[in-house]
């Protein structure tokens, strides 16, 4: 089962000009500051979004298992009981309850996709796929490829790179263009907070990299976790040591957005309470520069 | 560095005279100036009857323009003002005669004032409104009209635009640039010369037309000669330095509008003098236009730079002291309805910037960019601006325009040549006048110095669907405003419900086009514009006047209001009445009378389970396309008195919410007395699927089939924060355009900056925002309007 949890359009942020996003719902890492935690499990998960909810009790009514509950600060879900059949997700009017992860055949994916072409062409974009980690869906990942690529549209995958050699060679095969999130070159640091090691991530990128593959590197820059120079520099060492057309890096500062979407799946934000935040210009400015000496080129 | 800037600098003005005169400018309070009115009545009293009535307008434009003050303030280049000084405007009583009530409200009106001296009223009360009673055309024309028109008009199913301005809509062309007054007034005596007064019925009419027009051509030369002898007057007294601007620019209007302009100075001098003529003739719809202005200038540019007496840095100076005089003149008062549905000092000037030429090649010169950093560097609420990009415009030039955009003013629009110039063909023009013509005012279409575009009022058309909800009858005034189409809770399809609204739409488009047919035919016999008359042809030619068939062409607009709020209306009652059941007819409109109390579930249901007009939906979009040819069948082609045909438009300005106010809840959950939709724009808050799924939507609309469509985006600011984003927005734009987009406008302002100005108004004066087609500032919008702004749909997080 293969679920996807959101399709974003006019997307600039994902590649180059104008892209379609879609959300694979899964991923082998669990980075403690995770904008969309709800792509994380490889589950269907309910999402309850308290602002949109008018108390009108048309979901607690309608579950078949009882599982929800009208309480003083909204609807209450008893996860025990609740099988995620969607029968609140259907019959609520404000769609507070919505359930995270469909499963479509992929000719609705396909048609979504096409739907932005014209935007595609004007302005040199394409698809991505995203997550969670598109690569924990590699088959049907791959049949998105080739449909896409069958129909001439621009294929960027953004991905940890954490997972199997072959199927990370097998979608590279298969896609114009790697996105790749590189947390922190200490692999303790990031076991700590992403839940993984980063040997085999650094092997696959430099594996891509060495068959020529086309990515770009994005760094989410968080004080406390990977916001110093000692790492800078050596992400740049480790880039700079790749064979690599684009010598591209995306730096993106870190923001709690990830807080808004655990409240929804009632889980906690980074439970364990670290003290993240975001790195001020002045620091920008000091990664730029240690790229630019490597010839990296940065953008914000 | 390597590194892509964030570029948000702030850009300051050209030079230190343009920041004393934009600030001069900017604080000036507007005021009523109730000398042009003194000068006419006096002028109508003695000679109303003596002459014919060309003759007698023309020479009450004589006299205003021999006896009204002159006005050259300190640091001018570019000299004229319509009233005594800047931001003073005329009262038209001959149009609409103010009374004592309403000016002692445009005195003390929170917005929109106008100030007024009591010793002015009162002079007022005395020499002109007792001569006026029964004389003016707002008393003829609602003397004229029929009860059922009253009563629709009263319950806001549509608005009428002429019944306190003078029909007006139009641009010019070239001409202005090629032709003095007095070129102008030997082709007229020539053309009098050759009258057949043996074998043409209509030679002594004609006669009396073009005498007119050249007595009018007197008057403007005789007005630019005032400000020759005041600035050399003022020389005598001046600074040395100032004494030599002074003289020259006593040259300068020595010469123009006399003859035609040698120089880049002199040519934005000549088109000041001739936009002064029209909008003190006449208080016209949008003011004058100078239409492709950046074309127009660039021949003086290019020829005034290479001979070295121009800098581009002068040529900026000259292009702001022309925006300031522009922003000098704000809209006259308006009062009754038409202060509710148009309520702005903004005159609605459009400076069309870019385009084609007229053979179709690339119109973008050195002055377009001038022009660009102009808008930046002073930003103030007049004149409006757009960038006009086809496919062969530069890159350059629509990025650069994107990033003036970005600053959040509201400018400039963006309109697409490509589709306009096919709208212009298909009603008939000729591919050279299409390629001439541009968008004036907010989006409408003409052949600019070739054409009279009328524009006539509004039509609500989510209201229409309300009456038919209601078997012809008003929910909200309880007037028959309609005919009987049955009960629609005894329809049983959608089909049924939709022909009933359909035989509304005709009924109503057919009273409105009834009631403008005579209103056009009382412009042409009491209000001839003999001075515009000159500059649009081929009314010498023809020798006849802009409002009696003198143009080469003769359009009449209808502007439909609301496509989004329709459509989703149309779409919530298929689904869920006819398709799904969920609610029957009876609840529905019950729902809607009642304002949806105690139904706020339905009303979310409806909200979040409807599709929705904006999303790239194919059901909502097929209703859309169907409401929009509807349309269009109703009004294009109907015939109007002056030999042209009626055409449908698809602008708001900022109607929608007087529409909106006099309607109750509407199918689509939008809830009684809130702004319907605006142009062809999605409701408010309906299209969640980002600004690329809302212009694929418009796309499908066959857009070539009308005279312009309207479509609002907000942006956050963030989503144009890098160069790469402007650049973006630039291609979505340009699919927009392949699309057959007609327009698009960008408001790029936060959510909570707006909610903060409306908290600490002072700390915003100078916000400005996109409204509808013009910006305005957002303190001087009431709130209805600001929530309006507010609500649209903000792309975010795309």
């Amino acid at each position: 089962m293969s679920l996807i949890f959101d399709i974003k359009r006019y997307a600039i942020n994902d590649g180059p000009g104008i892209r379609i996003t879609l959300f694979f719902k899964g991923c082998p890492l669990s980075c403690v500051w995770c904008h969309n935690p709800e792509g994380i499990s490889p589950d269907k998960e309910k999402l309850y979004t308290r602002k949109k909810c008018i108390g009108c009790k048309m979901c607690v009514k309608s579950c078949p298992q009882q599982a929800l509950t009208l309480m003083a600060d909204g609807v209450v879900t008893d996860k025990s009981r609740c099988v995620l059949c969607g029968k609140c997700e259907e019959v609520c009017p404000t769609k507070a309850m919505e359930i995270s992860g469909h499963e479509y055949p992929i000719n609705y994916y396909v048609e979504q996709i096409e739907k932005e072409i014209p935007f595609m062409d004007k302005s040199g974009g394409g698809v991505t796929f995203c997550g969670g980690e598109p690569l924990m869906h590699h088959e049907f990942l791959l049949q998105l490829l080739e449909r896409c690529g069958s129909i001439g549209v621009h294929r960027a995958v953004d991905t940890t790179l954490y997972a199997r050699p072959e199927i990370v060679m097998q979608v590279r095969n298969s896609c114009e263009l790697f996105l790749v999130d590189l947390k922190s070159m200490d692999s303790d640091i990031h076991k700590k907070y992403t839940g993984v090691p980063n040997e085999l991530i650094l092997s696959n990128l430099r594996n891509i990299a060495e068959s020529g593959a086309d990515f770009i590197i994005r760094i989410p820059l968080i004080v406390g976790v990977n916001a110093d120079e000692d790492n800078i520099r050596k992400s740049a060492e480790f880039l700079s040591s790749l064979p690599w057309q684009r010598r591209t890096v995306e730096l993106l500062k870190y923001h709690d957005i990830g807080k808004n979407k655990h409240e929804k799946l009632g889980t906690q934000y980074n439970p364990q309470g670290y003290s993240f935040s975001a790195p001020d210009d002045e620091f920008l400015r000091r990664c730029a520069d240690i790229f630019e000496a490597k010839e990296i080129r940065v953008k914000f | 560095m390597n590194i892509e800037k964030t570029s948000n600098e702030q850009h300051v003005p050209v030079s230190e005279r343009v920041v004393r005169l934009r600030k001069q400018s900017f604080e000036a309070e507007p005021s009523l100036d109730i000398e042009r009115a003194l000068i006419e009545t006096a002028f109508y009293k003695e000679n109303e009857g003596k002459y014919p009535i060309p003759i007698l307008r023309a020479m009450n434009f004589m006299e205003i323009c021999r006896k009204k003050s002159i006005y050259i303030g300190d640091d001018e280049l570019i000299v004229g003002e319509r009233g005594s000084k800047p931001k003073a405007v005329s009262t038209f009583p001959e149009l609409t005669c103010h009374s004592v009530d309403d000016l002692n409200v445009l005195n003390t009106r929170e917005l929109q004032r106008y100030t007024i001296s009591r010793e002015d009223i009162d002079t007022y009360a005395r020499e002109v409104i007792p001569y006026w009673k029964g004389r003016t055309q707002r008393e003829r024309i609602f003397n004229h009209v029929p009860q059922e028109w009253k009563k629709a008009y009263e319950a806001g199913m549509f608005t009428e635009f002429m019944e306190q301005r003078a029909a007006g809509h139009t641009a010019l062309d070239g001409k202005v640039y090629r032709y003095g007054l007095l070129d102008l007034k030997k082709i007229i005596e020539d053309k009098i010369a050759n009258l057949d007064f043996l074998n043409n019925p209509d030679a002594t009419d004609k006669q009396e037309e073009l005498q007119a027009m050249s007595i009018s051509c007197d008057a403007a030369i005789l007005f630019a000669e005032r400000h020759a002898d005041l600035a050399e007057k003022m020389a005598e007294t001046a600074t040395p330095e100032r004494a030599i601007e002074l003289k020259q620019i006593a040259q300068i209007c020595r010469f123009v509008p006399a003859h035609a302009p040698r120089t880049f100075w002199e040519a934005i001098q000549m088109y000041w003098f001739v936009h002064l003529g029209t909008i003190t003739e006449l208080n016209g719809w949008d003011s004058m236009n100078p239409g492709h202005l950046d074309q127009h200038l660039a021949p003086f540019y290019y020829k005034d730079v290479a001979d070295g007496i121009l800098t581009r840095d002068k040529a900026k100076e000259l292009m702001s002291c022309f925006f300031i005089k522009v922003n000098n003149q704000p809209a006259p008062p308006k009062v009754g309805i038409t202060a509710k549905e148009s309520g702005t000092y903004n005159d609605f000037m459009n400076l069309n910037i870019g385009g084609v030429k007229s053979d179709g090649s690339n119109g973008v010169n050195e002055v377009s960019y001038i022009m660009l950093e102009t808008i930046e560097e002073l930003h103030l609420l007049q004149p409006g601006t757009s960038i006009h990009i086809s496919v062969c415009t530069p890159d350059r030039f629509l990025n650069e325009g994107c990033k003036v955009i970005r600053q959040g003013y509201g400018y400039p629009s963006i309109f697409n040549p490509d589709v306009y110039v096919q709208e212009l063909v298909r009603q008939g023009k000729s591919l050279t006048d299409a390629r001439e013509g541009g968008c004036s005012g907010c989006i409408e279409v003409g052949a600019f110095g070739k054409e009279a575009y009328i524009l006539t009022g509004y039509l609500n058309v989510p209201k229409i669907l309300e009456v038919t909800l209601h078997n012809g009858i008003d929910p909200v005034s309880k007037q028959k405003v309609g005919i009987e189409t049955g009960d629609p809770r005894n329809f049983k399809s959608f089909d049924e419900l939709y022909d009933a609204f359909l035989k509304q739409l005709h009924y109503l488009v057919d009273l409105k086009v009834r009631v403008n047919n005579y209103i056009d035919r009382m412009f042409a016999k009491y209000a001839p514009a003999t001075f515009l008359s000159l500059w649009i042809d081929d009314c010498i030619a023809k020798g006849r006047d802009y409002y009696n068939a003198g143009p080469r062409y003769n359009t009449n607009y209808i502007q439909c209001t609301g496509l989004g709020t329709i459509t989703d209306s149309l779409c919530s009652l298929k689904k869920h009445v006819f398709e799904d059941k969920t609610y029957t007819m009876d609840e529905m409109i019950k729902a809607c009378d009642t304002n949806f109390e105690n139904a706020e579930p339905m009303r979310q249901f409806i909200l979040n389970r409807t599709p929705f007009f904006g999303n790239d939906d194919s059901y909502a979009d097929a209703v859309a396309v169907k409401v929009y040819d509807d349309l269009y069948d109703a009004i294009e082609g109907k015939p109007n008195t002056r030999g042209g045909v009626f055409h449908l438009n698809m602008l708001s300005t900022t109607c929608h919410v007087y529409f909106g106010k006099v309607m109750e809840a509407t199918p689509n959950g939008r809830l009684a007395g809130r702004a319907i939709s605006d142009g062809t724009s999605p409701s408010h808050g309906a299209d969640t699927h980002g600004p690329s799924a809302v212009v694929k939507s418009l796309g499908k609309l066959d857009q070539v089939k009308s005279g312009g469509t309207l479509l609002n985006q907000r942006f956050m600011p963030s989503l144009l924060k890098k160069d790469d984003d402007v650049a973006k927005l630039s291609q979505l734009v340009r699919t927009y355009f392949a699309l057959g987009g007609h327009h698009i406008q960008f408001n790029v302002v936060g959510t909570e900056t707006l909610l903060e100005a409306q908290k600490c108004p002072e700390e915003y004066r100078d916000l400005l925002v996109r409204v509808a087609g013009y910006s305005d500032y957002f303190n001087d919008m009431n709130l209805d309007l600001q929530t309006d702004v507010i609500m649209r749909t903000e792309q975010e997080s795309f």
